[in-house]
């Protein structure tokens, strides 16, 4: 019993005291929840006032063209008469009567999924592995795999050795090995454009994802991997596994983030390096066949639906990768 | 089973084995070679003489190195329709004004969405964070009716303009000051009675020094790049980029020249890269996505 008391008493004078304490600083109860946001608006003007330069641009030129898009998809519009509503009939159209389209799908798929997941893992697995050398090693080995994405067209190089001539290093290594007989239009021929393509591709991709990883295993705590060790952790697999990837989840999301984005727009690369359109279009993708229409043919309308469909597989990719990602290290 | 440990100066390496560091080093200098030669052979090309620009079999390393091709891509700059000084001139300035604006703008709004509390707050931040889902070509064609709209098309500002709205930078410099600008400080600021306005200008900016710098590099390696953009057509607003790749369409005669503007195209960004790395890894260590 004395007990018992013992416990209660401080228990209701923490009430007691609380109490009055509450009533008076939640006012929020004594409002409706929209008066109640509309006085923290009015108290946080500022915010709105300083955030709002750059929200308006970014709506403007982000986020209301892809609405944009999506409403004008439903149209048929050539950008001289008011857009004319018809309902499904470009996406009926884009998934039974374009056979292009259904081929640029495949390719983008095939595409993306080779170049999105290789360019992750080799970002990481690359991050992880100098992640051991000394700083200015490791500095230097940074740029090395870095430089390929930021210095613009130099990836045009990949056209001058495969060039399609015998003066192209690798058609002459290969006449000189007497490997082939004629030298190989590389960029020009069905079975090697889409391989090469794919291999520029993933040579140009160790950008941002990359930084963050390498970042981002700087700062596990050291004390981890001893504990881990203690814990009977026996090689460098499972101390990735158990000690590093958990600790840089939110590393992992960002970089998978940008991964996913830059393997659906790797068009600009294709183009450059095979033409358009590209042999027999075995390398058109559904950002080429949205150039096609939209910059092209001016079927805003069908090019909008195009657009869309990209966006709903773009986002649509990322949200499934996130589903996985927080899996890593259950 | 025995452990190995093993000192690698100053610090207690766990859990490796010789078997697995060699298998790495293997590794590391696969995908090294993959990755630097291609760069190495623009570099070569770019200091070969005509002559063994076009030899069977084509060589690899240069046997008499020269800058011929430099001096030829100036003298074809010089002979070009448009003043070539122009195409350097409109790359310039999209890039400083693009940059400056973007730092201004995004930086700003970086600071509200980080450190004050409003309705709609994560609202517009995770709005921005679905806007790294997905890439630009998807609202291309929009844009131009919106652009065409606001008059910006065939303009300087239709490259500007959007650029003060990148993401990229914004969502960086909102992670870093999440975790290095702190609330305490900001707190005690408001207290003496500064403005939001002064405490992001005077307080949070200069702690986040290395946000900035990374803020500038992307914005500035992103219009530097900029080649054709589909809202430009006159020729006198067209970028260095631009410039670059209607020599390079120029053909065999212009091999030489064409190899030294890609090496004129990627020094600038990697010497920026070389100059900022420690800032920008330091960015990058707060660049992770919470749940």
């Amino acid at each position: 019993m004395s007990n018992n008391n013992s416990v209660k008493t401080p228990e209701a004078e923490a009430e007691a005291v609380q109490k009055p304490v509450k009533k008076k600083a939640v006012s929020r109860k004594d409002m409706s929840k929209l008066a109640w946001t509309l006085k923290e608006m009015k108290r946080n003007y500022v915010a709105y006032i300083m955030v709002a330069p750059f929200y308006i641009i970014f709506l403007l030129f982000t986020i209301i063209p892809v609405v944009l898009s999506f409403v004008l998809s439903f149209t048929s519009f050539n950008m001289l008469e008011w857009p004319k509503w018809i309902g499904m009939d470009n996406y009926t159209r884009l998934f039974l009567d374009d056979d292009i389209f259904i081929l640029a799908c495949q390719n983008t798929l095939i595409f993306a999924s080779i170049t999105g997941p290789i360019s992750y893992l080799l970002s990481f697995v690359v991050a992880w592995f100098i992640n051991e050398l000394p700083p200015k090693v490791r500095a230097f080995v940074t740029l090395i795999f870095y430089a390929p994405s930021i210095s613009g067209s130099v990836y045009m190089i990949w056209q001058v050795a495969f060039s399609g001539d015998s003066y192209g290093y690798v058609n002459g290594m290969l006449l000189k090995l007497e490997l082939i007989t004629d030298p190989i239009q590389w960029f020009q021929n069905e079975n090697y454009v889409m391989p090469l393509c794919i291999v520029v591709a993933l040579w140009t991709s160790l950008g941002t994802a990359f930084l963050s990883f390498i970042a981002g295993l700087q700062i596990v705590d050291r004390s981890l991997y001893e504990a881990g060790a203690v814990d009977g952790i026996k090689n460098r697999w499972q101390e990735l596994w158990y000690v590093t990837l958990p600790y840089m989840k939110p590393q992992l999301m960002f970089g998978a983030i940008l991964s996913i984005t830059g393997s659906f727009g790797f068009g600009g690369i294709v183009t450059a390096l095979c033409g358009f359109p590209s042999v027999n279009y075995k390398a058109h993708t559904i950002t080429h066949h949205l150039d096609d229409y939209g910059g092209m043919r001016y079927e805003i309308g069908y090019a909008s639906a195009i657009a869309t469909i990209l966006f709903a597989i773009m986002i649509g990719a990322n949200v499934l990768v996130q589903k996985i990602l927080s899996k890593v290290g259950q | 089973m025995a452990r190995k440990l093993r000192t690698r100066k100053h610090r207690v390496v766990l859990n490796r084995s010789a078997g697995g560091d060699a298998g790495i080093s293997a590794f590391l200098i696969i995908v090294g070679l993959f990755m630097f030669l291609p760069m190495l052979y623009a570099i070569l090309q770019s200091l070969k003489p005509l002559d063994e620009l076009w030899v069977f079999p084509p060589k690899f390393w240069v046997e008499d190195p020269t800058l011929g091709n430099f001096v030829d891509l100036f003298r074809l700059m010089n002979t070009s329709w448009v003043p070539f000084s122009r195409y350097i001139f409109n790359t310039v300035l999209i890039s400083v004004a693009g940059t400056f604006g973007n730092l201004v703008l995004a930086s700003m709004a970086a600071y509200v969405l980080s450190k004050m509390t409003f309705p709609g707050r994560s609202l517009m931040f995770n709005l921005i964070v679905k806007s790294l889902m997905f890439h630009s070509t998807v609202g291309a064609i929009s844009s131009f009716l919106i652009m065409s709209r606001l008059h910006f098309v065939d303009t300087y500002w239709a490259v500007i303009i959007p650029s003060w709205g990148s993401t990229l930078g914004l969502y960086l410099m909102k992670q870093f000051m999440d975790s290095s600008v702190s609330d305490a400080v900001l707190e005690s600021a408001r207290l003496d009675g500064a403005s939001e306005f002064r405490c992001f200008y005077s307080i949070a900016m200069p702690m986040v020094k290395p946000a900035w710098l990374t803020m500038i590099v992307y914005s500035f390696q992103g219009l530097w790049n900029a080649g054709a953009s589909i809202y430009i057509y006159s020729e006198e607003l067209k970028t260095f980029n631009y410039a670059i790749g209607q020599i390079l369409a120029g053909g065999i005669v212009r091999a030489g020249a064409g190899a030294a503007s890609a090496v004129v195209m990627m020094i600038v960004p990697i010497l920026v890269f070389v100059i900022s790395q420690s800032n920008i890894i330091e960015t990058m260590s707060s660049s992770g996505m919470k749940d």
